[in-house]
C-alpha cells in the first residue's frame, strides 16, 4: 500500500508540473495576474509532492519492503542503516528520483529567494523549470517506475548494494554532483524566460549569476568528490581516468565556468549576451546528455546503469525537444540581443572571451572523445574502439596552460580598454619571478630538471602571483594596507579565491602526474619494500568480519629514513550477499604527499600482491576545489547582488511608467 | 572599413583561428589514442599487427588462470567459445576478474600470445560489458554461418 503512495504522489507531481508549465507561461505573456500568481505555490506543490515520493522509496528501503523491485534490486536486511537509506540513489530510478527531487528543490528555492525580481519573470522560469520537470517525472511514469513491484512472488531478501558503492563517498558524491549538476537548469530556465520576456539585459545577468555561481559551486565539489571516493574506494591509484562517464561532469563543469565569466561581461558591459544565453542552453543541453549517456546503457562504465534501449531514446528525445526549442526561440528573439563591440582589441572582454573560447573549445574535445566511439560503432555496424587517457591530455593540458596565461592578464586589465604598456607594466615582474621561480624551485626540492613540472611551477605562480599584483594595485591608494584590504568587494575576494583554487588543482594535478612513484609486488610476511625515501614492512594479514562481509586485514610498518611512522591497514573483503569482492585501499594522507597501498590477491603459500604508491601534491587537486567553490560561494554572498536588486527594481519601475514599450512588446510564442 | 566591423572581423578571425587549431589538434590527438578492439577470432585469423596497440575481449577460461609464486606474471585465456587467446599479465587483476566472467584488457599481440598492459573487468557482475558482449555474439554468429557447411571450428 505504501508504495502505491510513493506511485500516486509521483503522478501528482507531473500533474502539477504541467500546470506549472502552461498556466504561468500564459499567463505571463497575456498579463493574467492569477496565473502568474499560481507559479510559486505549484512550486511549493511540486516540491512537496516529490518529496513524499522520495520519503516513501526511503521509507520501503528502511522496512525493507521487498516487493517493491527497486528496493530488492539494490538492498538487503544485512545492509547497514546509512546505505539503505542511501540505495535510494544506488540505482538508475531512485537516483532519477532523487534528480528530479533536487530539480524540484531549486525550483523552490527560486521561488524564495526571487523576491526582488518582477512576478512575470519569475513566472516565466519557473514555468519553464515545471516543463522541465514534467519531462522527467513523465520519463519515470513511462520507462523506469522506482515503485514497480514484485507480485505475489516477492523475493525473501534482496540481491544487495553493488558492494563498491558500500562507502561513505555514496552518501555523498551523487547528491552533490547532482545538486550542482541540476542547478544549471536553473541558469538555463533565467535564459529561458529572458528570451520569451524579450529582456535580456544586465538585470537579467545579474539575477542570473548568484544562481549559476551557485550550482557551479556545488558541481565542482561533486566532481571533487567523485575524483577523491574514486581515488580511494577503486584502487588505481589515480584521481581521474578520463571515464567516458566522468567526462559529461566535466564538459558541464567546463561549460559552466565559461557561463559565469561570460554573465560576468554580460552583467558589468551588457555585451556577450547572446553569447551567455547559449551557453546557458549548452549547459543544460550537456547535463541532459551526461544523463543519456549514463543511462542508456551505451557505456561500460563503473557509472553505468543496466541498459534498456527505451529510456535511451526517451532522453535523446527530450533532449532533441528541449535543445531544438530553445534553439529556435534563439534564433527568433537574436535581433533583441544586439551587443555593441564597445571594447578594444585589448581589454578585459577580449581576455574573457579568450576564456570562453578556450573552455568551450576544451568542452567540445572532450565531447568529441566521448561520443565517438559510440558514433563509430553505430556507423561502422558495431565494431568497437576506445578513445584512451592520451588524447585527453593531450588536448586538454594544454588548452588549460593557455587559459592560465590570459587568465592573470584578464583579472589585471581593466574593462573597454587596456593598454599593452600599462599590463607590461604591471605583469612583467610577475612573468619574470615566475620564469625564474619555476625552473629553480622543482630543481632545488628534487635536484633534477624536470621541464614539464617547470612549466606547471610557473602557471601556477603565474596565477598566485598575478592575484598578489593584483590585490596590490587595488588598494595601493588606500591609507594602509588593512583599510585597504577591507575596501575590497564581496565578489572580488570571491573570484581572487577561486582563481587561487584554480591554481592549486593546476600545481596539484601537474606534479602529482609527475612525481608519483609506484612499486607492485609479492610480499610474503616479515619482507619489506623500499620506495622513495620510504620503507614499508608487510606484517601478515589476518581474518576480519564485518556486518555483511568477511575479509583479511594487512598490517604495514611505514618507515621514513629508518624512522618509524605508523601502521597501515590495507584490506581485502568479499560482502557475503552477492559474494563480490572489493580492496580497501590504506592511505596516510599529507599535504605534501599521500602514501597508499592497495592489497592484490593472496597466493597459495601465503605471499600477497600488492601495490604501493607515493603521490606527492595529490591533496591539492581537492584543496584546490574546494577554494574555487569557496571562492563562488563567498562571490554569491556579495550584498552587491540584493542592493542593487532593490534599486535596479526602483529605477525599472520609473523606467516602465516612462516608456511602456520595452517590457511589454508583444510576445509572439 | 569601418572600426567596428574591423574589431568584429578581427574577433570572428580570432575565433576561427582558435577552433580550426583545436579541430585539427584534436583530430591529430584522436588519431594517436584511439585503441581498436578485437576478438580472440579475429586475432586467430590474423587481422592485427604484432606490436599494434589494441583491446581484446572475452571470457576467462575456466581453469585456465596460472599465477606465479614468485613474482605478479599471471596468465590466463580469454576466449569466445571459438578460439582461445593466450593472455600475458604482470600486474594486479582487478576485483572483479574472475575465470567464467568476461573480461577486457589492452596491450598488443607478440607471437599469437597477447601481451597486456593493463587488465580491466566490469563494475556490476550482473552485467555484460559491451565489448566482450559483442565478441561473444560475432562468435556465436561465425559458428552458426560455419555449421551448415559442415565444419566446425571450436577450439
Amino acid at each position: 500500500m505504501v508504495p502505491e503512495l510513493g506511485q500516486l504522489t509521483l503522478i501528482l507531481s507531473f500533474c502539477l508540473c504541467v500546470i506549472l508549465g502552461t498556466l504561468p507561461l500564459v499567463g505571463a505573456s497575456t498579463g493574467n495576474r492569477l496565473w502568474i500568481g499560481l507559479a510559486r505555490p505549484l512550486t511549493a506543490g511540486v516540491f512537496v509532492f516529490l518529496s513524499l515520493s522520495l520519503l516513501v522509496l526511503g521509507y520501503s528501503f528502511v522496512t525493507d519492503d521487498f516487493s517493491v523491485s527497486f528496493v530488492a534490486q539494490h538492498s538487503n536486511s544485512l545492509l547497514p542503516i546509512q546505505y539503505k537509506i542511501t540505495a535510494v540513489w544506488g540505482g538508475h530510478e531512485g537516483s532519477f528520483l532523487f534528480w528530479t527531487w533536487m530539480l524540484s528543490g531549486w525550483m523552490l528555492a527560486v521561488a524564495i529567494f526571487s523576491k526582488a525580481m518582477p512576478d512575470d519573470f519569475v513566472a516565466r522560469v519557473l514555468g519553464v523549470m515545471g516543463l522541465i520537470g514534467a519531462g522527467y517525472t513523465l520519463f519515470m511514469i513511462a520507462t523506469s517506475n522506482p515503485f514497480d513491484r514484485i507480485l505475489p512472488l516477492s523475493p525473501q531478501d534482496g540481491a544487495d548494494l553493488n558492494s563498491a558503492l558500500q562507502d561513505f563517498g555514496f552518501i555523498i558524491h551523487p547528491p552533490s554532483l547532482y545538486m550542482g549538476y541540476v542547478g544549471f537548469s536553473v541558469v538555463f530556465a533565467f535564459a529561458i524566460a529572458a528570451l520569451l520576456s524579450g529582456r535580456l539585459d544586465s538585470a537579467w545577468a545579474r539575477w542570473s549569476r548568484p544562481w549559476a555561481n551557485a550550482a557551479w559551486a556545488i558541481l565542482t565539489i561533486g566532481i571533487a568528490l567523485g575524483s577523491w571516493w574514486a581515488y580511494y574506494e577503486l584502487g588505481w591509484g589515480g584521481w581521474w581516468a578520463w571515464d567516458p562517464v566522468e567526462n559529461p561532469p566535466m564538459i558541464n563543469w567546463l561549460l559552466g565556468t565559461a557561463l559565469i565569466h561570460s554573465l560576468a561581461v554580460t552583467e558589468k558591459r551588457g555585451v556577450f549576451k547572446s553569447w551567455t544565453v547559449l551557453l546557458a542552453i549548452m549547459a543544460f543541453a550537456a547535463s541532459l546528455l551526461g544523463t543519456f549517456i549514463t543511462r542508456s546503457g551505451l557505456l561500460t562504465s563503473v557509472h553505468a546503469f543496466a541498459s534498456d534501449p527505451t529510456r535511451g531514446i526517451y532522453i535523446l528525445g527530450f533532449l532533441g525537444f528541449v535543445v531544438g526549442g530553445s534553439l529556435l526561440l534563439f534564433a527568433l528573439r537574436a535581433p533583441l540581443m544586439k551587443s555593441e563591440f564597445g571594447f578594444a582589441a585589448v581589454s578585459r572582454e577580449v581576455f574573457l572571451l579568450a576564456n570562453n573560447i578556450i573552455l568551450v573549445v576544451a568542452s567540445a574535445a572532450i565531447l568529441l572523445g566521448t561520443l565517438y566511439p559510440m558514433v563509430y560503432q553505430a556507423v561502422s555496424g558495431g565494431e568497437l574502439l576506445s578513445v584512451g587517457p592520451p588524447y585527453f591530455n593531450m588536448i586538454f593540458v594544454p588548452l588549460m596552460g593557455i587559459l592560465v596565461l590570459f587568465l592573470a592578464l584578464g583579472s589585471i586589465s581593466r574593462w573597454k580598454k587596456t593598454s599593452v604598456q600599462y599590463l607590461r607594466k604591471q605583469l612583467g615582474l610577475v612573468a619574470i619571478a615566475s620564469v625564474l621561480l619555476g625552473v629553480v624551485l622543482p630543481l632545488v626540492v628534487t635536484f633534477e630538471f624536470n621541464f614539464g613540472a617547470s612549466i606547471a611551477t610557473m602557471l601556477g605562480l603565474w596565477i598566485i602571483l598575478g592575484i598578489v599584483q593584483d590585490i596590490r594595485i587595488r588598494i595601493s591608494n588606500k591609507a594602509s594596507t588593512v583599510s585597504g584590504l577591507k575596501s575590497l568587494a564581496t565578489s572580488y575576494i570571491g573570484m581572487q579565491i577561486a582563481h587561487l583554487g584554480f591554481a592549486t588543482i593546476l600545481l596539484g594535478a601537474s606534479l602529482t602526474s609527475i612525481y608519483s612513484v609506484e612499486k607492485s609486488v609479492l610480499l610474503d610476511a616479515g619482507e619489506s619494500v623500499d620506495l622513495g625515501s620510504y620503507d614499508f614492512l608487510f606484517q601478515g594479514t589476518e581474518p576480519v568480519q564485518g556486518p555483511n562481509f568477511v575479509g583479511d586485514r594487512a598490517t604495514f610498518q611505514v618507515m621514513k629514513n629508518d624512522v618509524y611512522q605508523r601502521d597501515l591497514h590495507p584490506e581485502k573483503r568479499v560482502y557475503t550477499q552477492s559474494g563480490s569482492p572489493s580492496t580497501e585501499m590504506a592511505i596516510d594522507a599529507g599535504f605534501w604527499r599521500d602514501l597508499f597501498i592497495t592489497l592484490g590477491e593472496p597466493r597459495e603459500s601465503g605471499a600477497w600482491s600488492m601495490t604501493i604508491y607515493i603521490k606527492p601534491f595529490v591533496r591539492w587537486v581537492w584543496l584546490g576545489a574546494i577554494l574555487m567553490a569557496l571562492g563562488a560561494v563567498v562571490a554569491v554572498t556579495d550584498k552587491r547582488y540584493r542592493r542593487l536588486k532593490v534599486k535596479t527594481l526602483a529605477r525599472e519601475a520609473a523606467e516602465q511608467t516612462e516608456k511602456p514599450d520595452a517590457s511589454l512588446r508583444p510576445v509572439s510564442n | 572599413m569601418k572600426p567596428h566591423r574591423r574589431k568584429k572581423l578581427t574577433i570572428i578571425a580570432f575565433i576561427a583561428t582558435g577552433l580550426s587549431v583545436a579541430v585539427g589538434l584534436s583530430l591529430y590527438a584522436l588519431s594517436n589514442s584511439i585503441d581498436l578492439f578485437f576478438t580472440p577470432t579475429q586475432i586467430a585469423a590474423g587481422e592485427v599487427v604484432d606490436g599494434q596497440r589494441i583491446r581484446i575481449g572475452g571470457m576467462v577460461k575456466d581453469g585456465s588462470v596460472v599465477r606465479s609464486e614468485e613474482s605478479l606474471h599471471v596468465e590466463f585465456i580469454a576466449t569466445d567459445y571459438s578460439h582461445d587467446l593466450q593472455v600475458r599479465y604482470d600486474g594486479i587483476l582487478p576485483d572483479l576478474f574472475r575465470e567464467g566472467q568476461g573480461v577486457v584488457a589492452e596491450g598488443m599481440v607478440a607471437d599469437g600470445v597477447f601481451q597486456a598492459s593493463r587488465v580491466l573487468a566490469k563494475h556490476d557482475e550482473n552485467y555484460m560489458s559491451v565489448e566482450v558482449k559483442a565478441a561473444m555474439d560475432a562468435a556465436e554468429k561465425d559458428r552458426a554461418a560455419v555449421v551448415p557447411a559442415g565444419e566446425s571450428n571450436g577450439s
